[in-house]
């Protein structure tokens, strides 16, 4: 049973068919025996496509560059100060939070299988997983953000935290210059979600309406 | 187990395409292997470690051919046999063939939100620690052939204690059905030249989430 049907994942559509099969019958046996409630499946899937994603950690990042006692407890305790925002989607335990800075840049990666703060960004994208970033950042972070079109000055240090345990981390990104001002809901607007993994910078002002 | 799933420092693997506006998923199937696994773990058939763990024993052909939802299906399989929890005989035949072994509980779809809140792995202590922040650390050149979270590439060299997180449920029992046998659990930040040799970038660093079993005293000074 370790056996797959096929070695190439999606190239052809007949390929697909059969993982569709393969699954359904998983899902049959499962449902069959009592062990899973198809319609908690579909609520699963429904909570990470509509309502769990990087808007959350967004929004904790926009928190965090107009509120310093915000920052300062989210740096802290990252899982109790999210605590504290009523999110749509709580963070659990063993949150961290890290802030980058004009001398040190952090990067998130799981060397090991796939270890992502979902809750505050959602499922992880097809890279995040995948044997090159793995492989890769812990070794030449440089390189990776050179694949993302960044490129950072030789004098800021790079962090790279490799998510070997059940702690969990988000990047704070820098705040972009010529947003003073900003309302917490437009700030948010400029953090991406690579932002927050730390292989790639928040928007530019003059990116976001 | 020094399996295909330690890439950490591996070369070859080309660059990172990073797909535009990519979808949640990317076919129905996909979003069906997520839910399962996740069910199947709020139900106590297997746990996270075990997951981890039904992966990494893939043929490494296999692990590095097959997608990301391919793997967790295969995994899931795998888990399901291994736990008394189903046969292969049910699998190919796409129906259940005996009744099911209790559960401790079912995933409903009412309790979806809260099923889906991260559990805690923090547990009481079952002793002091034995380092601190600031405590030269050497990461042990270990090889256990089970399910291990201490990457090959941190192996055999020295680091530093930079955060202490109290005593988390330890993966390396947990997935082997050992028992949470909580250890104290630790930040350990390497630098670049220590883990990649003179010619690597001094300003980078790099930092694992360590157990107290990994680790072992280092001399102040190397």
């Amino acid at each position: 049973m370790t056996e797959p049907d096929h070695t190439h994942a999606g190239e052809h559509g007949s390929e697909l068919s059969a993982m569709q099969l393969r699954v359904r019958a998983l899902e049959t046996v499962l449902t069959e025996k009592g062990y899973v409630d198809p319609a908690a499946l579909d609520a699963i899937i429904e909570t990470y496509e509509t309502r769990v994603g990087p808007h959350i950690g967004a929004r904790v990042v926009a928190k965090a560059w107009v509120d310093p006692d915000f920052k300062r407890a989210l740096l802290d305790d990252a899982s109790r100060a999210t605590g504290t925002l009523k999110l749509a989607n709580p963070a659990g335990d063993h949150l961290v939070a890290v802030e980058n800075t004009p001398t040190l840049h952090h990067m998130v990666v799981c060397t090991l299988c796939s270890c992502y703060p979902w809750d505050m960004l959602g499922l992880p994208p097809v890279w995040y997983k995948s044997a090159p970033y793995r492989s890769r950042a812990v070794k030449d972070p440089r390189g990776v953000l050179a694949d993302f079109g960044v490129t950072l000055p030789a004098s800021t240090a790079i962090r790279v935290w490799d998510s070997t345990a059940e702690t969990r981390f988000m990047v704070v990104p820098m705040r972009p210059a010529g947003t003073e001002g900003w309302s917490e809901e437009r700030l948010a607007q400029l953090v991406t979600r690579d932002s927050m993994i730390g292989t790639g910078l928040a928007r530019n002002a003059d990116e976001v309406a | 187990m020094d399996g295909i799933h330690d890439l950490g420092g591996m070369d070859g693997f080309g660059r990172i395409d990073a797909e535009p506006d990519e979808p949640v998923f990317h076919a129905a199937w996909e979003g069906r292997v997520m839910a399962m696994q996740r069910a199947m773990m709020y139900a106590g058939a297997w746990n996270i470690d075990m997951l981890r763990y039904a992966q990494e024993r893939l043929p490494p052909q296999v692990y590095l051919g097959v997608s990301y939802y391919e793997r967790w299906a295969l995994a899931a399989e795998l888990s399901l046999v291994e736990r008394g929890c189903g046969g292969g005989d049910e699998l190919a035949a796409g129906h259940s063939l005996r009744p099911g072994k209790p559960l401790a509980r079912k995933l409903t779809a009412a309790a979806v939100g809260e099923g889906l809140l991260r559990g805690g792995y923090a547990r009481p202590a079952q002793g002091p620690a034995r380092f601190a922040p600031g405590d030269r650390v050497r990461a042990k050149n270990i090889h256990p052939p089970t399910h291990t979270r201490l990457p090959r590439y941190v192996r055999g060299h020295v680091g530093t204690v930079e955060r202490a997180h109290g005593c988390h449920v330890f993966p390396d029992s947990a997935a082997i059905d050992k028992g949470e046998n909580p250890q104290w659990l630790y930040t350990v930040r390497f630098d670049g030249p220590e883990l990649w040799g003179p010619d690597a970038d001094p300003t980078v660093s790099v930092s694992v989430e360590a157990f107290e079993p990994y680790l072992e005293p280092a001399p102040e000074s190397a």
